[in-house]
């Protein structure tokens, strides 16, 4: 994230407000706090309590809801435990859409994000609108539209047909493939303008020297280049995989039931009638955990590489 | 330079960017275009007509989606403004208050609601909601909107502020004009492009939501969203497409203002 951070740039900041700097931060930190950090916390201590039937919890410490990702126990939790995969697939099913769509928003942002940086400053900010204005978009609208498009008798279909290339529909909708389609076309703004922000500050004399001694033009981008573009290639990646991971709209309107997401497992332990809190709380604080890991992992390579 | 070795140019990169927008824009395009459909089939094409957008404000589900719409506007409204406000006093402290020990903490803090996905905001919020015993309805989505807002009003008026020279303030406080002066008459002026972009962004991201408001709405209380979701589910029908139409008419209109915002703002400087 730009702009705000912990440091400032070289320009001199002044100090006017210092003073009075707790009661300007308080009611943020305030606010952020209780109603978003200790939800968390409530949220980790309800993963280990024992599931009320209809919905909520019987404050009772127990590790039924983790285990209940494992091993299947039966209606009453007391028959021999038998291993049960579908969970762990659901998991494993999300990680790998979250990852596919970060690789194809990178595979297919990088290229835009580039030539947008290079084009007259006039001209780029018009395009760089173009990709924001889906972003302001509602996500919803979005997605349903998506799905008005690649339905089996939907326009993309008939298009297709229509210029030959296939002849019978293709029945995207309810597949895995869907889910990515929605997942990319969701989140590929989010890689386009972090890594636009990097190239458009990137210093073009360094490709030029390396031109001047020879090397061609990919060896210069590979070497040369994303190297030096790398914070917002990684932004950019953080950006679209957090998301992806616990999308809720794509997998639940262009999926179906073999597309499942963590996303749709949460809701249902808290909408549907077979609702389990607990199982509930213990997804969410896996699904967080996964981003407080990543998050880690950029904060620290962060740090080294400004040491 | 040699055009073969430009390194400003890729081969390529010019397609690849227009299919960026080609898939970005295609969806739209296409539901925007069925919206004026006459014929009530969502494949064939029965000719132009407005007759989906008397519907949506006159049909049997009118009522509901007029009060939808109310909620969702009213809800967007506060909660900006909220945080707009809240975002500004964190802004002055974060940016206009020298260092501090947990500057990095406190900027954390003040993410946390982007860095977290929506569903896990969505279930805490519940949980806590329902511990503590709130009435889940109106109050509770404002609520939890204003929480996830903060941030995304913090960062255009964070930004904006750290581009204005502390000189301007300092001087001003050397004429001996109080903070709150300083603020109003010399800060608040300049940051205005900032403030109003932190509110036009809170408030489309406030209209936006579904997640969180699905999770914490209660029964009977709908934003515009969750009802356009739950007509959804039961099938594409040409009203649910004349009303994303509106939607996203409204969505283009925001973004425009904003973008003349902020291009005012900076040639002001």
């Amino acid at each position: 994230m730009a702009g705000g951070g912990a440091g400032g740039g070289g320009r001199t900041q002044s100090a006017a407000f210092a003073p009075v700097r707790l009661w300007l931060l308080l009611p943020s930190w305030a606010v952020i706090a209780i109603f978003m950090g200790l939800p968390l916390l409530i949220m980790l201590v309800y993963s280990f309590l024992t599931k009320e039937f209809r919905g909520g919890v019987i404050w009772e410490f127990s590790l039924a809801a983790y285990d209940r990702f494992v091993f299947d126990r039966g209606l009453f939790g007391d028959d021999p435990p038998v291993l049960n995969t579908t969970y762990l697939t659901i998991f494993a099913r999300s990680l790998i859409q979250a990852l596919v769509a970060t690789a194809l928003c990178l595979l297919i942002g990088f290229p835009a994000a580039f030539y947008i940086a290079t084009r007259p400053p006039e001209q780029r900010t018009l395009w760089l609108l173009l990709i924001t204005v889906p972003y302001w978009v509602n996500l919803l609208i979005r997605t349903v539209s998506m799905k008005f498009l690649i339905r089996e008798n939907g326009p993309l279909n008939e298009f297709l047909m229509g210029i030959g290339l296939i002849s019978e529909p293709l029945p995207l909708v309810n597949t895995d493939i869907a889910v990515q389609l929605g997942l990319f076309y969701s989140y590929l703004p989010f890689m386009v303008l972090p890594i636009y922000a990097a190239v458009e500050r990137y210093d073009f004399s360094l490709s030029e020297a390396a031109a001047d001694l020879y090397a061609d033009r990919w060896t210069i981008l590979r070497e040369v280049t994303l190297p030096a573009v790398r914070p917002g290639v990684i932004a950019g990646c953080i950006l679209v995989f957090i998301p992806s991971l616990g999308a809720f709209l794509a997998p639940d309107l262009l999926g179906g039931a073999r597309t499942f997401m963590i996303g749709s497992l949460i809701e249902e332990q808290f909408k549907g009638a077979a609702g389990d809190w607990p199982f509930g709380a213990a997804a969410a604080t896996i699904l967080m955990t996964i981003v407080l890991i990543a998050l880690l992992l950029h904060a620290r390579a962060e740090a080294r590489r400004e040491v | 330079m040699a055009r073969r070795n430009d390194v400003r140019r890729y081969p390529g990169f010019l397609g690849i960017t227009l299919f960026c927008l080609v898939v970005l824009y295609a969806p739209l395009v296409v539901v925007a275009v069925y919206s004026f459909n006459a014929s009530p089939s969502i494949t064939l094409w029965g000719g132009f007509s407005f007759r989906w957008y008397e519907e949506v404000f006159f049909g049997l589900e009118a009522e509901k989606f007029k009060r939808a719409a109310w909620n969702s506007v009213t809800i967007a409204l506060m909660a900006g403004g909220a945080a707009t406000v809240i975002a500004t006093a964190a802004a002055l402290g974060m940016v206009r208050a020298g260092r501090f020990r947990g500057k990095g903490a406190s900027f954390a803090l003040l993410s946390l609601p982007i860095m977290a996905p929506e569903i896990v905001t969505a279930v805490a919020t519940l949980i806590f909601f329902s511990l503590i015993g709130l009435t889940l309805g109106y109050g509770s989505i404002l609520l939890a909107h204003i929480v996830f807002c903060i941030p995304f009003a913090y960062l255009p008026i964070a930004a904006r502020l750290e581009g204005i020279e502390g000189a301007f303030d300092e001087a001003a406080q050397d004429l001996y004009a109080t903070r709150w002066e300083a603020f109003r008459f010399i800060l608040l002026p300049l940051l205005a492009p900032g403030i109003v972009s932190g509110f036009l962004l809170a408030f489309i991201i406030s209209l936006d939501d579904f997640i969180i408001t699905n999770f914490v709405k209660g029964a009977g209380v709908e934003t515009l969203p969750t009802a356009i979701f739950g007509a959804v589910k039961q099938g594409i029908k040409p009203d649910i497409m004349a009303l994303s139409t509106l939607m996203l008419g409204i969505s283009i209109v925001l973004v425009t203002i904003s973008y003349f915002v902020g291009k005012a703002g900076s040639t002001r400087r």
